[in-house]
Parts: structure tokens; sequence; C-alpha cells
């Protein structure tokens, strides 16, 4: 009895530090958002950043690069590895293996080898957020291979492939009608931990100068310190939308125990 | 059936590879042809011709600088990082504390974990930049001046203390599934043979985490080495870090041979590869307790 009052207490200790810690740079960024002038306060900082155009602006461009890193992602890794998981499970290890290969191949190492090897390319692809959008579905592979590998695992592609076939489904019907909607779950959640990562994403989009959200949040910090303070609030309350939509579906889709995904390599 | 299976198995070998192939092209086009570009632009010189003296030059002061502060960095966030979020980790998962607790702060955990990059960077300069909060509350309140104490958020342990952030709740998320894997039965079984709570971690807690943990802090140096965005955001830093390096060398504001940053690029591969490969040895070992 006594020692576990005791075990409590220092886990009261513990836990506080460890609030304490994660909760002050927040609170002090929101003092700083709100400082007008030398005393006064106000809404001035993020009055600033919501007329601003190139806020609009870098943000779609950031969310709609996001939407499209998710259906190319998805396009490529839902067919692939359902087929390698029905017809060549002897493919399966090389799909574990490249999938950890962005971690190998940090952003900064990806971008500059992007860069380097595609000097010379079309303009088209050069030129345009479209070889961003090759970078980041690479970046994004981890993430989203492992939400489609453990969807996957958790239904059973077999018995349902071979039930839609004996309907008379053919290969496009099966996966479309019969094992995505099964899927659903492990999709969303994937797309939203994608959304996360691209819209923080900075290393890529600033090397390869275009003007993404962190890019934008990084021009802004150069000059403004109080308006930077409330973009910075603001991108945490967008990552906290899309934490919560990741939770939201995978609680709805597993019973309990839904854990929040660990990552690495994300908008470092 | 046996006609019909034995057709479907032929059709799936062609069409098999047909399936599978629009993925390992893309794979192969942007991120393995990049990668070797790389590799191979880092043994050329300017003229094409073969050269070691590119990665020869990695082992010159300054660039063998920007990694051993990289990997000390890395380092030390990932065993801090490792230690402070497993002890949160542990005091908030484990029996006692209300059930709120854990979705709170694995959610708060999946938020810190990716808030990182610039955003962070502004954060702790409005905490402990020059004019921060706390460094004016602590200099008015305390009369303790931390930048005239030699404090500077720009320096190593100002990064170590901006890293900590991200490190420590990317810490509670991978040792979390560990952390529930530690049965009651077993802490029972060790209690009713006479084990005092420091026997019980010495030779059961701690031998069936350790896999884990040192998986999990190998991970989290990967993670801090491969940070570029958040030392990026605090330019006026004087810390040299490999991926900052890399960074300059590619962005104009050094006019410097691109096969030098392709032999520094190359050094971060290796370093963040045997790391990796080291995980996983360790990850299957930690697989042993979690089945």
């Amino acid at each position: 009895m006594k020692s576990a009052k005791k075990l409590s207490l220092t886990k009261i200790a513990w836990l506080s530090i460890g609030v304490l810690y994660f909760l002050v740079p927040l609170l002090a960024t929101l003092q700083f958002s709100l400082q007008e002038g030398r005393e006064g306060y106000g809404f001035g900082a993020y009055t600033y950043i919501l007329t601003d155009p190139l806020f609009r602006q870098s943000l779609l461009f950031s969310f709609l690069l996001a939407l499209a890193t998710i259906v190319v992602s998805m396009l490529l890794l839902v067919p692939t590895v359902y087929w390698v998981r029905l017809k060549m499970p002897r493919l399966r290890p090389v799909l574990d293996f490249v999938s950890i290969m962005p971690f190998v191949v940090p952003p900064i190492v990806l971008v500059v080898g992007l860069l380097t090897l595609y000097q010379g390319a079309p303009s088209w692809f050069v030129a345009t957020p479209a070889i961003l959008l090759c970078g980041y579905v690479i970046h994004a592979l981890p993430y989203v291979y492992r939400s489609v590998d453990a969807g996957m695992e958790a239904i059973n592609i077999h018995t349902l492939t071979e039930a839609a076939q004996s309907l008379g489904a053919g290969w496009g019907t099966v996966l479309l009608r019969v094992i995505v909607p099964n899927l659903r779950v492990a999709l969303l959640s994937g797309s939203f931990l994608t959304l996360t990562i691209i819209l923080g994403e900075y290393t890529m989009a600033s090397l390869m100068l275009f003007n993404s959200f962190a890019v934008y949040i990084a021009y802004v910090g150069q000059s403004q310190a109080n308006p930077a303070a409330a973009l910075t609030l603001i991108s945490f309350a967008i990552t906290w939308a899309a934490m919560l939509g990741l939770l939201a579906v995978t609680r709805r889709g597993s019973r309990g125990g839904a854990e929040v995904q660990a990552q690495i390599g994300g908008a470092r | 059936m046996t006609t019909t299976s034995k057709s479907g198995g032929r059709r799936a070998g062609l069409l098999g590879w047909l399936g599978v192939a629009p993925f390992f092209v893309f794979v192969g086009l942007f991120l393995f042809l990049p990668s070797v570009s790389l590799f191979v632009g880092a043994f050329q010189t300017q003229e094409g011709a073969f050269t070691l003296d590119n990665v020869r030059s990695l082992f010159e002061a300054q660039f063998l600088n920007a990694y051993r502060t990289s990997i000390l960095l890395s380092a030390l966030t990932a065993v801090l990082g490792g230690i402070l979020g497993g002890l949160l980790a542990y005091a908030a998962l484990t029996g006692g504390t209300p059930r709120l607790v854990r979705p709170l702060l694995t959610t708060f955990s999946g938020v810190a974990a990716n808030f990182a990059g610039v955003p962070l960077a502004f954060a702790f300069i409005a905490t402990l930049g020059t004019t921060g909060i706390v460094t004016q509350v602590l200099n008015s309140a305390l009369g303790l001046d931390l930048y005239g104490r030699g404090f500077s958020l720009f320096s190593f342990t100002g990064l170590a203390l901006i890293y900590l952030y991200f490190q420590i709740p990317l810490m509670i998320l991978v040792i979390a599934p560990a952390i529930d894997g530690l049965r009651t039965e077993w802490r029972e079984a060790a209690n009713n043979l006479g084990a005092s709570p420091g026997q019980y971690w010495r030779y059961v807690g701690l031998p069936v985490l350790m896999p884990s943990i040192l998986g999990a802090m190998i991970l989290l140096f990967a993670n801090a080495f491969a940070a570029y965005a958040t030392p990026a955001a605090l330019t006026s830093g004087q810390v040299s870090l490999a991926p900052v390096l890399i960074g300059q060398f590619f962005q104009g504001d050094v006019l410097a041979d691109p096969h030098q940053g392709y032999a520094l690029a190359l050094g971060m591969v290796v370093v963040v590869g045997v790391s990796v490969a080291l995980y996983s040895l360790l990850q299957r070992r930690a697989a042993r307790w979690t089945r």
C-alpha cells in the first residue's frame, strides 16, 4: 500500500515535468503571437496571416500536393500489395525492403539525387510540381505501405477474391468493389498520415524552390516574429486536426486499442 | 478445376509481373536511380573521371566535424529521448493512471512527433530565444540571465533541447507496444517468488524490454540524424550539421563542386543505413516477446 502510493507520486512528478516541457513552448508561442507593440495584446498577427494571399496559396499548394501524393501512392501500392500477397508471396520480402529504403535515403539526400538525375529532363516535369510529387510519393512510401499491408493482413484476401471470382467478377471488380471497400480504414489512416507529413514537409520543397506551406512559414519567420508565431500555432492546429482525423478513423475501424502509428523521418 | 487453376496460375506468371511493374518502375525511377546517380557522382571528378578524392575529403576537418556534431547530437538526443520517453510512457501506461491519460498521451505524441521542422524552431525561439518568454521571465523573476551565462538556442545544447521535443514523443509511440507486452503475471510471479522490485527489473523487466529500447533508440538516432528542416530554420546557428551542409551545397549559397556534395550525401546514407540494419536485427529479437 505504502509503496503503491509512493510510486504514484513519482509518476505524477514525471508526468508533470513532461507536460510542462511540452506545453511551455506552445504557451510561449501563443503569448508571442498575441503581442502587439510594446505592451498591448491583440489578434493583429492572426489577421495579418489570414489575409495574406501567400498563406492561402501556399497552404492550398501543399494540400493539393498532399492529395495528389495520396492518390498516386494508393494507385501504386494497393494493386501491388494485393497482387504480391495473392500471387507472388516470394516478392513480399522485396516489398518490405523497398518500403524502408526511404528511411535510408533521407529527404535531403533524395532531393539532391532527384535534382541531379533529372537536371536536363523536359520542363513539364522539372519545372512543375510533378517532380516534387514523385519525391513525396517516395517519402510517404513507408507509411502508406505499412497501412495498406496491415489492412490486407487483417482481411482474408484469398477468400474474398475467390468468392468474388466464383460470382463472375473480373480483376477490376474484385479490387475496386471487394478489396478496396474492405480496406477503407487502412487506406484512410494511411491518407491522414500522408496528409500530415506532406503539409509539414520543408526539405524537398525548399531545395526544389517550391512555395509550399512549410517554406512559407520559414519565409515569414525571416522577417516577422509575431506573425511567424501565429503561423506556428496554426500549423500546430492543422497537425492536431489531421491526427484527430486519423484517430477517429482507426477508432471506428478497430474496436479499441487504436494507436497512433509511430513514424520517423517526417517533417524534421 | 485443375485446368482453371492451371490457367489461372499461368496467367499470374505473365500478368503477375505486369501487375507489379508500375510500382517497381516508379521506385526505380525516383528512388534507386537518383540514389545510384549520387553514389556514382561521389566517385567522379567534375570532368567525369574516377576519383576517391571526394570520399577521402570527408575526413577533412570541416566535413568530419559536421558529421561528428551530427552523430553526437543524434546519439545524445536518442539516449536522452529514449530514457525520458521510456519513463514517461511507463509512468503513463502502466497501472494506476486514469483511463484518459493513455489516448491523450498517444495522440499528443502523434502530434508532437509530427510537429517538427520550421514551426518547432519558431516555437522554441518564442520560448528560449533572446527575447523568448522563458528567457525573459527567468531574467526578471529570478535574475537568471541565460544568454549572459553562455546558453544559446542556436548552440549544440539548444538544438538538443529542441530535438527532444520530437524525440521523446517518438520514443513514447515506439516503446508503448513493448511496455504493453510486459505481462502483469511476470511481475506477480516474481513477487510470489520473493523478488524485490529491483530484482524484478534487473532479471525480468529490463532483459525483456532491452531489445525494444535499444531498437527504439537507434530509430531515434536515425530520425535525428536525418533532420534538416529544424536546424536549417535556425540559420543563425553556428552548429554545422551534415544535412545542413549538404543543403548548402545545392542551394547556390556555396559555389562548390557538387561531387563533394554527393560524397557528403553518400556518407549520410552509410550512417543511416548501418543504423537501420541494426534496428531490423534488434526488432527481430524483440519480436520474441510480443508474439
